[in-house]
């Protein structure tokens, strides 16, 4: 976040011993990363000191003749040399046992029946500090408390007034809506009146509260205490940033998912989709045995695993099988539908894979590095190329926000005020801020804090970009017919981006706009011309987008026409809802070519119901498997925990089992599957470091899923039978489905849990890192894939050309774009009905009111929707939200028709 | 326009008519107004900041903060910021405090004369009176005169017809004793909530708006004119200690006339009580007083010979802070004034911090108990320790620091009270 971190430099003594520290830090991070307990609520590493909560109090004497001291709050005060302090000192120990008895004055001690127990940094603290007995003895004051929306929920009397949650929702992720009102010991935290919680970071308050007040609604539907989760370190399936999470199960269900810090991705915050996007896992309708079915019209019926199995097998050997991976599936599961059907015969199960194909070119060619979200907040100039990053990439839109605040902390460092010190940060900065411009089809979430904004369709965008090339290197195009204002803002970008010492460039293929990625190649480009070192973020669609593409294949499209010729019997589909993919009347036609469908996934899907055989496959939390991220970072989730009663396997086990009864061998575990993987692109080779293998072991011990304090072991099964059943084995990781095992020395990307002696939440993370802030010890997970290359050349433009009258341009939703997240009731509440939306002069050129139902048809298909109007949308076109349930599949670019209809 | 030649005696009141509307302009500018800022306006804006240094005016607002080294701390020259503020504390919600109150009722304009050199001094092209919500004949007189100086060019561009331009503005507080405090201050008049800032950075570098800003006290500014005008040794002269000019004192409490007097800097504790308030009401005794506010500590019957000001004050163990005196006298409960306190500090944290948030209601809540005679044993340990974790240093800001100030004393001083309220009836939860 605001580290700029220096070589230790000044020696300070705390209790009577010398430390050499870094004295642009302050004293509390310091003291917590020299391994001291030192309690604090205030303070939060990604949030900086403001001395609200006087809890790390410590003594601080002038030189070493000042027996007495005085006391200070350790987060406000800098560790410059020679500076002298005590954690044990009387004074010091009184502060912070005092601090916590005035805060337990108003705290209900309702600890036994509150989500927060036992994960509670107040409860940690206030064993920390010692107190113990309560001398209070009135009554405390009482708040009522707010429906905050589906993923949030409120109970103000557990509040401590850290201010935290404003902080965070207002000042870190510029949220409006959360507010403190009041004053004195009645201050009140919550919205001006019920109702949820616009943030799409709201999700964060549950963690970054220090007690129970916001806690996690859907966690509390079904709680489970933290040490009784049953936990493995995993990676968000929501999006291509590849967030780390811990998700946590009990009794067969995931029960939430909580951050898992990587200090150069997601730092201590996910997105709202991140969080609450896991409900997904224990729907009702997911196909749990395989299910076959003796013809098209036939009811599928449950068969073993073997008979499905031989089955298949039978529909491979006959021949002229096609397979179609998915951007969503690991690697591993679509090496194994590779190796199962043959690279010939193996599509990835894209119809944007050109324009993934086209960012691994990108990345691998271009001059610029790779932004990891670390690198992104520390850029001082961004240009955003097409993306609404809150809708596909929300962690790093949060990373942007914080990237603006540059100016702030050279405007800080030149008035010598820590960066640490966030209000006095704010307050020198007022409203100065990087640059940061945002070029979309239509208003963004960070258009707030942008110092100029640009709308148009995709093929506008890439000509104002092409301006932006131009001017940072004369040698390249103008681009065509831009207007005074559009090459003003060229100019004032390009400015932006040459005096910057660290621009960023940030794309995507949202746009389903080659022009778009081409033209983010070319500022690079240019940059790198002009004697600048540009870094690069480049957001396809799905978690493995870019894996897939490294791994190779032709795309869907392709496949189609394979299909549509004829040339396919068997098509076999791995985690891949085709009819999200392909106009439905074109995939309805295709699929009635093939004569076996067979389809391996985690949800029922209008695709499992057109299937003739259901491979029920593992969830991320029921799987292994390797993804690699919008960096290239390839990183490893593992298996949660074993579906009861259920014949749920990871897919590529499927695939593994079936390989045998194809003369095939795909090995016997999971490690067999990555390293042959591995071995098939020298780009993939590093997968295989992205955790340890399964023989990986800490003394001989393997690492426990289940914390040492995990209960009910012997009982949680007792209902179906009384003797305690064998745990399951993991052959495929080093985890262990058990409470026994080595805790210590675990390496980063296999933690199961953050716990610590004396630190039960959240914050235990601090005895996890190698610098607050920083790196996990022994480095953050996850190995980098794609080093940049040195190519300076530009890429050709093809002929501008306007956009038509109601041509569609893509717009997405955070909650309802993305297919698994969409799927959980709580998300499934915050999905936005179908709409159209239009630029008030195009509505009036097509004569719709705003809040019309309006008949839309494209490509054949026709359905209902909302029209929206805004002055923030591009003119002319027609923006659609992708992927939003009720909105049918079409090529984007399309041009819709539209008319009035009756609701 | 004839300037008046004997330098007064009371600057400050010499203009206060008791019962009369204050002077409008033109009878303000024949009583000596304005000259100070004519002589101002020909000096070199450092100059008249020296001029205010070498007076030795102290602010008035209670901290006693040297005024020429506070314009001092703001950044001059070609390189120094184009925005500063001058920001006039008019928030007076000490309780007992009234002189500000006064001087903007009955003579706005030596007000308006004051803070348009401090802004010469300083830079600063834009003014602010930030005044307490309940001081309405205050923001009328004071919003007229500002209206009167307008129209006369004594504000607005080109003042006199100089280079220097400065505008001022009157807003009336929402009514937070907090916003007293200078950094609260600025935050709500920023329209932010009256949370008091870390410092550094001082207001002098980043304050309204992030941009330079001096707060001084009404009382304070009001002395600028007649120091810039007389001169510093006149100004030095005014006073009976080092600290240069008069002083607004005051008395309430059980005295015979209270009020508040404009008197030599330095007058004793007996002097102002005695001569001026007239002395205890009759068949009562002074048990003590707080010298300058509610946020001062106790001082007794052997401090009447002490000099209020600021050293000797701080040497006795208090503070003079607003030199408004609450005298306490031998029928009142000692137990109850300080439970009326604290309740009022209690009241009017901001919130912000830990001990003073959660720490002013409990030991209201136990001086409560104390008073109705329902105090437990532990009591007065809880209400000691209280005074060393909400002390200096332990919150942010100095406002339960000021809370303890009285409650520390009035612990050492009147002890037995206290304790009385343990025995009456004890093992008695409230």
């Amino acid at each position: 976040m605001t580290a700029s971190r220096k070589p230790p430099s000044a020696t300070i003594h705390i209790d009577g011993k010398a430390h050499v520290v870094d004295p642009s830090r302050n004293l509390l991070e310091v003291a917590l990363e020299l391994g001291y307990d030192l309690p604090y609520f205030c303070w939060h590493p990604a949030l900086g000191s403001v001395g609200a909560c006087r809890q790390c109090a410590v003594t601080q004497f002038r030189d070493e003749n000042d027996a007495q001291g005085r006391v200070v709050m350790a987060c406000m005060t800098p560790c410059t040399d020679k500076t002298r302090v005590s954690l044990a000192h009387a004074d010091a120990v009184e502060m912070r046992e005092g601090v916590i008895e005035f805060l337990m004055t108003n705290h209900p001690h309702d600890c036994p029946v509150c989500e927060e127990g036992g994960q509670c940094h107040l409860q940690d603290m206030t064993l920390m500090a010692g107190h113990a007995y309560r001398r209070y003895r009135y009554t405390k004051r009482t708040h009522l408390n707010q429906d905050l929306g589906a993923f949030v929920g409120h109970e103000m009397n557990r509040c401590i007034a850290c201010y935290r949650c404003v902080r965070f929702y207002r000042e870190y992720a510029g949220g409006e809506d959360l507010n403190v009102f009041g004053a004195h010991h009645h201050v009140y935290f919550g919205r001006a009146a019920d109702g949820t919680l616009d943030s799409p970071f709201a999700g964060n308050l549950v963690e970054v509260c220090p007690t129970g007040v916001f806690t996690d609604k859907t966690y509390g539907e079904s709680y489970t205490r933290k040490w009784d989760l049953q936990q493995a370190p995993s990676v968000c399936h929501h999006c291509a940033v590849g967030c780390n999470i811990m998700p946590g199960e009990r009794y067969g269900r995931l029960k939430r998912v909580e951050n898992r810090y990587h200090g150069a991705l997601n730092g201590y915050f996910l997105c709202d989709r991140g969080r609450y996007g896991y409900q997904y896992v224990n729907a009702d309708d997911r196909p749990r045995q395989p299910l076959l079915r003796a013809d098209r019209d036939a009811p599928a019926s449950v068969v073993t695993a073997d008979a499905a199995l031989e089955q298949l097998a039978q529909w491979i050997r006959g021949g002229r099988t096609l397979g179609i991976g998915s951007p969503r599936a690991s690697l591993e599961a679509n090496h194994a539908l590779r190796a199962i059907v043959g690279a010939d015969r193996f599509h990835r199960g894209s119809m944007d894979a050109a324009l993934d194909d086209l960012a691994i070119e990108i990345l691998q060619r271009g001059p610029a590095r790779i932004a990891s979200l670390h690198d992104a907040e520390q850029a001082d100039a961004v240009l955003v190329l097409g993306e609404d990053l809150l809708a596909t990439g929300a962690r790093l839109a949060l990373a942007l926000r914080q990237a603006t605040r540059q100016a702030a902390f050279a405007a800080a460092d030149a008035a010598n005020v820590p960066r640490w010190q966030d209000h006095s940060v704010r307050l020198l900065a007022q409203d100065l801020r990087s640059p940061l411009f945002i070029l979309s089809a239509h208003a963004t979430g960070l258009d707030g804090i942008a110092r100029r904004v640009f709308r148009g369709a995709p093929q506008d965008l890439a000509r104002l970009a092409q301006e932006v090339v131009h001017l940072l290197d004369y040698t390249q195009p103008r681009a065509p017919d831009l207007d005074d204002d559009a090459i003003h803002l060229a100019h004032d970008i390009a400015e932006s981006l040459k005096k910057a010492q660290r621009p960023l460039i940030v794309g995507g293929t949202s746009a389903g706009s080659a022009a778009l990625l081409q033209e983010a190649a070319n500022l690079c480009a240019a940059l790198a011309r002009a004697g600048r070192a540009p870094s690069i973020a480049l957001l396809p669609a799905e978690c493995n987008s870019l894996g897939t593409a490294l791994l190779g294949g032709a795309g869907l499209d392709a496949a189609l026409a394979r299909i549509e010729a004829g040339e396919v019997d068997t098509l076999l589909v791995l985690e891949n809802n085709l009819f999200r993919q392909v106009p439905a009347p074109r995939l309805k036609a295709a699929l009635d070519r093939v004569r076996h469908l067979a389809v391996l996934d985690v949800l029922a899907s209008p695709t499992t119901a057109a299937a003739d055989l259901v491979l029920p496959a593992g969830s991320f939390a029921e799987a292994d498997g390797t993804l690699v991220n919008y960096e290239g970072r390839a990183q490893r989730y593992f298996q949660v925990f074993v579906a009861q009663d259920a014949d749920i396997r990871a897919s590529w086990r499927w695939l593994q089992q079936l390989a045998p009864r194809l003369g095939k061998d795909l090995g016997a575990n999971f490690d067999a599957l990555t390293a042959a993987c591995a071995a098939s692109d020298p780009r993939l080779a590093r997968i295989v470091d992205a955790a340890p293998s399964a023989a990986f072991r800490i003394h001989g011990n393997r690492i426990p899923r289940q914390p040492h304090r995990y209960s009910g072991r012997t009982a949680m099964n007792a209902g179906r039978d009384i003797h305690e059943p064998r745990p399951p084995q993991d052959a495929d990781t080093p985890l262990a489905f058990s409470m026994e095992g080595a805790r210590s020395g675990v390496p980063s990307a296999e933690i199961p849990i953050f716990w610590y002696p004396r630190w039960n939440s959240n914050q235990s993370v601090n005895k996890f890192q190698q610098e607050i802030g920083g790196p996990l010890r022994g480095g953050d997970p996850g190995v980098r894939l794609i080093e940049p290359g040195s190519a300076v050349e530009s890429y050709d433009r093809p002929a501008f050309r306007a956009p038509v009258l109601l041509e569609t341009v893509w717009l997405h939703e955070l909650f309802g774009s993305e297919e698994l997240s969409a799927r959980g009731p709580a998300i499934a509440s915050r999905v936005p009905e179908p709409y159209v939306l239009l630029h008030p002069q195009t509505a009036d050129r097509v004569g719709l009111a705003a809040g019309a139902f309006v008949q839309v048809q494209a490509d054949g298909q026709t359905w209902q929707a909302r029209l929206r109007v805004s002055a923030a949308m591009a003119a002319d076109v027609a923006g659609v939200p992708r992927g939003l349930p009720g909105v049918p599949v079409f090529a984007a670019g399309t041009v819709l028709q539209l008319r009035g209809a009756d609701p | 326009m004839t300037a008046r030649t004997a330098p007064p005696d009371k600057p400050l009141t010499d203009r206060i008519r008791p019962g009369h509307p204050p002077y409008g302009l033109a009878d303000y500018e024949r009583h000596g107004g304005y000259q100070g800022l004519r002589a101002a306006l020909k000096m070199a804006p450092q100059d008249v900041t020296g001029q205010v240094k070498t007076a030795g005016l102290r602010g008035r607002g209670g901290a006693g903060f040297p005024t020429g080294v506070k314009w001092g701390l703001v950044p001059m020259g070609p390189d120094a910021p184009k925005q500063k503020y001058i920001v006039a504390n008019g928030d007076e919600m000490e309780p007992g405090t009234f002189k500000d109150r006064l001087l903007l009722e009955n003579d706005p304009l030596q007000f308006i004369e004051g803070i348009t050199i401090g802004g010469y001094a300083i830079g600063a092209s834009i003014g602010y009176v930030f005044l307490r919500a309940e001081y309405v004949l205050a923001a009328e007189r004071l919003q007229a005169a500002i209206k009167e100086c307008y129209a006369r060019h004594l504000l607005g561009r080109n003042i006199l017809g100089s280079e220097f331009s400065f505008d001022l503005y009157l807003h009336t507080s929402a009514g937070r004793y907090i916003c007293g405090e200078e950094t609260a201050l600025i935050s709500s008049l920023e329209g932010k909530r009256a949370v008091p800032r870390a410092k550094p950075p001082f207001p002098a570098t980043a304050g309204l708006f992030g941009k330079p800003t001096v707060v001084n006290n009404i009382e304070t500014l009001c002395n600028v004119a007649h120091i810039v005008h007389y001169g510093a040794d006149w100004f030095r002269g005014l006073s009976k200690c080092k600290d240069g000019g008069t002083k607004l004192y005051g008395a309430s409490g059980k005295v015979r006339r209270p009020g508040t007097w404009e008197l030599p800097m330095g007058t004793t504790v007996r002097e102002i009580l005695d001569e001026h308030a007239g002395g205890m009401r009759e068949g009562l005794k002074l048990r003590g007083f707080l010298p300058g506010g509610a946020s001062t500590d106790f001082l007794t019957a052997e401090h009447l010979d002490l000099p209020m000001d600021f050293d000797s004050v701080a040497r006795a163990g208090s503070r003079m802070g607003t030199g408004q005196m609450i005298v306490l006298d031998d029928q009142t409960d000692v137990v109850g004034m300080l439970r009326n306190l604290q309740m009022f500090f209690a009241r009017e944290s901001c919130g912000w911090c830990t001990p003073c948030r959660d720490g002013l209601p409990w030991a209201e809540k136990i001086l409560a108990g104390l008073e109705r005679g329902q105090g437990q044993a532990g009591d007065l340990d809880i209400l000691r320790q209280m005074t060393r974790l909400l002390g200096p240093g332990r919150t942010f800001c100095a406002h339960a620091p000021g809370a303890m100030e009285p409650l520390q004393s009035a612990l050492k001083h009147f002890r037995a009270d206290f304790e009385r309220g343990i025995r009456a009836r004890p093992e008695q939860a409230s």
